[in-house]
């Protein structure tokens, strides 16, 4: 049943550019897939190890901003897109060594400052960033000789990719690797009185979601064709947590029902509500009120619910008709 | 052959020293019981076996190898197993996830992101096995937030035992059990070969005396009393920590 449900979720996604009618919003879905990218890296750290980061726009920031560069200096996509995941992996093992030697409020703390640090990079280091200016590129990469100018082949590009991470991500958790994950998570404590390694546990965590960041930061700035600084400002870090955090931790689907809320409200939504920051805002209020462990899990709760009362109710009406 | 030998061990939290000194020599295959009243410092010196405080001085070795410097991770490789005096499991989680997180501790496979730990079907037999072993066999799948305190106790003690130690450290194995409970939790004990070293802290003196072979008398963080029961429990020094002066 669940493997026809990924099925149909899967047909209706690959046929988005044929029933949503006009590139703007193909172009929302490819946005939306992106933000997937991004939150389900996140939520490798958020959901699965229980460490917070506040920093993770810098990551992401770091990929596009070396691809940026390297094109811009004439080098090829495949160069400056290889280049970009080792330059982020460098730096998340960087991050992960200085941001664990603690965990909890302090944890968070170090990667906010990090990520603040990449983004005074990029907002300063002006001769190689042109600061507030941001880096633009010119062409989108062609691979097998398919241009990914248009926007039904970027999505597909896009979906691709994020359907591979997302398998990846399946795999991940359901693996022996992803059971110690989650136990230093609940039980650092008692983990490491069974024999396991928690600080490496959470580095190859910190590197795997890095990798996640770097993958979204590529296409962001293959999507837009330009990078700046305000891609790695700390609300851009705060936007992908509540991604995580609305859509539920911890789930595969979650953090793609964060990343939808929070595209469409932003760029659909904008469109017809001025404030769509307030709107927002009261939407995650909402959320934290009536489902607070997020949409996904939360919904899934809601259903079990009305299933129940709906088999409570049947079940009770033939003994009050019997009596 | 010494399974547990501690010499000079010293801790200090500030001003508070709370392990002074202690030498501790336990026999392969022994059970030793350490009383003492709270504050005694039991507790911290089960953390300093196991390394999860480091000793300001003194020796801890483990089969003649010293391990003082040792990661807490890496003593459970060499076979030193603990439970806590409070529970420390995944309530979340199935009876049979929790074993299987003790025996994936000490196999490769933890490392190994792309093995579904569903079909690891040797790991999930063995999980089940242990259950099977302690009576809770026929609840493998229930969540262990949804079992009784007692039958969670059963389960850190499987766990551990599913570790293959060599030295068993346990902390309170009977507090907060009904007398059934303890009854269950005697008898699993009593199942453990004589190959593993069981040091144990207890203040429950019907059962723990009985399942002693020799007992430590802690105070203060040191060892003030050291032998067989007949000769503990005659000390004077022992009743007077116990029913003061």
């Amino acid at each position: 049943m669940k493997r026809v449900g990924w099925a149909v979720a899967l047909i209706v996604l690959a046929a988005v550019p044929l029933w949503v009618g006009g590139s703007f919003y193909v172009n929302i879905v490819s946005q939306i897939l992106i933000a997937a990218i991004f939150a389900l890296g996140l939520d490798i750290l958020v959901g699965y190890a229980g460490l917070i980061s506040l920093g993770h726009a810098g990551l992401f920031g770091i990929a596009a901003y070396t691809v940026a560069i390297l094109l811009e200096h004439g080098f090829g996509h495949s160069v400056a897109i290889i280049a970009a995941l080792g330059m982020t992996l460098a730096t998340t093992m960087l991050f992960a060594v200085l941001a664990l030697r603690t965990t909890g409020i302090g944890f968070i703390m170090i990667t906010l400052a990090l990520g603040q640090l990449l983004w005074g990079l990029g907002y300063r280091w002006i001769d190689l960033t042109h600061g507030d200016n941001g880096v633009s590129g010119t062409s989108r990469p062609m691979p097998f000789n398919i241009s990914l100018d248009s926007a039904d082949h970027f999505y597909y590009a896009t979906l691709l990719i994020f359907v591979a991470v997302l398998i990846g991500m399946a795999i991940l958790t359901g693996s022996a690797f992803g059971a110690s994950l989650r136990g230093t998570r609940d039980q650092p404590r008692r983990m490491t009185a069974l024999g396991f390694d928690v600080w490496t546990i959470r580095f190859i965590a910190c590197v795997m979601s890095g990798l996640c960041s770097a993958v979204a930061g590529i296409l962001f700035f293959y999507y837009n064709e330009f990078i700046s600084p305000h891609a790695l400002a700390l609300s851009a870090s705060a936007e992908v947590l509540l991604m995580v955090i609305a859509g539920g931790s911890g789930t595969l689907l979650g953090p793609v029902a964060g990343a939808a809320l929070v595209v469409i409200m932003k760029s659909v939504m904008s469109a017809y509500i001025e404030r769509w920051n307030f709107t927002l805002g009261a939407i995650f209020v909402l959320i934290v009120l009536f489902m607070p462990e997020g949409l996904v899990p939360g919904s899934r709760r809601l259903v079990r619910f009305l299933l129940a009362a709906a088999k409570t109710g049947r079940g009770a009406a033939p003994a009050r008709s019997g009596g | 052959m010494t399974a547990l030998a501690i010499q000079q061990l010293d801790k200090s939290f500030g001003g508070l020293r709370v392990a002074r000194g202690i030498d501790l020599v336990v026999e392969a295959g022994e059970r030793r019981l350490i009383i003492g009243p709270n504050g005694a410092g039991k507790t911290t010196l089960f953390s300093l076996i196991t390394g999860e405080i480091a000793p300001d001085g003194g020796s801890v070795a483990l089969f003649d190898d010293d391990i003082t410097r040792m990661p807490a991770r890496r003593r459970a490789h060499l076979g030193l197993a603990r439970t806590y005096q409070i529970i420390t499991l995944f309530p979340k989680d199935t009876l049979l996830h929790n074993l299987l997180l003790s025996l994936l501790g000490l196999s490769r496979l933890r490392w190994n992101p792309c093995a579904r730990l569903a079909k690891q079907d040797a790991l999930q037999q063995e999980a089940r096995q242990r259950l099977a072993e302690i009576g809770l066999g026929h609840i493998a799948d229930r969540p262990l937030a949804q079992t009784s305190y007692g039958e969670r106790r059963r389960v850190e003690i499987a766990m551990a035992l599913a570790q293959k130690p060599r030295v068993l450290l346990l902390d309170e194995p009977f507090a907060g059990l009904s007398l059934e409970e303890r009854r269950e939790v005697r008898a699993l004990l009593a199942t453990v070969p004589r190959d593993v070293t069981i040091v144990m802290i207890e203040h429950d003196m019907d059962v723990a005396l009985d399942f002693a072979d020799r007992i430590t008398v802690m105070h203060l963080g040191e060892i003030v009393v050291e032998g067989a029961r007949a000769e503990v429990v005659a000390d004077p020094r022992t009743r007077e920590i116990y029913l003061g002066e």
